[in-house]
């Protein structure tokens, strides 16, 4: 009962997680200027931190927390240098 | 998928449903809003409760399934919740004095007679 109604809830939110990344990969492909783009990046970013732990939570395995870690601090600093770089035109002064 | 006790799965459901759901009610917003400093508001959305809520339930997943304990999914919490503010603050001055340099009609534009900002030490 618990096992069925667990694996009907993880399913039904990759599929919500998977259609928000298409979401924002539809703004980072179609996005009117670059700073659309970027904040799609982040909004990316987030959600595939997001489905990688509900990843974690359906195969019971604690290794899928480290990559959702690693992806959030790499969008921290991605998105950090790309509006460092639209505002001044390049990334270290 | 391993058996939890049903006082435990009904939650971690609920809270894996209602932080997708908050994820990409935020990318919707992020596709049908109209300008972008109407759009910088949408993801946030997910950004807090959202992924709070889908920590909350790996917690309370694997502190029962290993009748520990298991609190690291607090470092992703604070970590977010730190630097998307941040983030999105540089991104919106990025994008603030790129229009403003455009002259663009979205944004107010700059005024010759204004004091020129002073720097921060």
């Amino acid at each position: 009962m618990s096992v069925m109604l667990l694996s009907g809830a993880v399913l039904i939110a990759q599929i919500l997680l998977v259609l928000a990344m298409g979401c924002a990969a539809w703004r980072v492909l179609w996005g009117p200027r670059a700073q659309d783009r970027v904040l799609a990046l982040d909004a990316l970013y987030v959600n595939a931190a997001m489905l990688l732990l509900v990843f974690g939570i359906r195969s019971g395995s604690t290794h899928y927390f480290e990559a959702a870690l690693l992806i959030a601090l790499l969008g921290f600093v991605a998105t950090a240098a790309l509006s460092k770089f639209l505002m001044r035109g390049e990334v270290i002064e | 998928m391993n058996d939890l006790p049903l006082w435990a799965a009904i939650p971690v459901a609920l809270l894996l449903l209602f932080g997708s759901a908050l994820a990409l009610i935020g990318s919707i917003g992020l596709v049908n809003l109209r300008s972008f400093y109407a759009r910088v508001h949408a993801p946030t959305l997910g950004t807090t409760l959202g992924i709070g809520s889908i920590l909350l339930a790996s917690m309370l997943y694997f502190s029962v399934l290993q009748t520990r304990f298991v609190l690291h999914e607090i470092l992703i919490a604070v970590f977010i919740v730190l630097s998307t503010p941040v983030t999105l603050m540089l991104l919106t001055r990025a994008a603030l004095y790129r229009d403003q340099r455009e002259g663009s009609s979205e944004v107010p534009a700059v005024l010759p007679s204004d004091p020129p900002e002073k720097e921060v030490p």
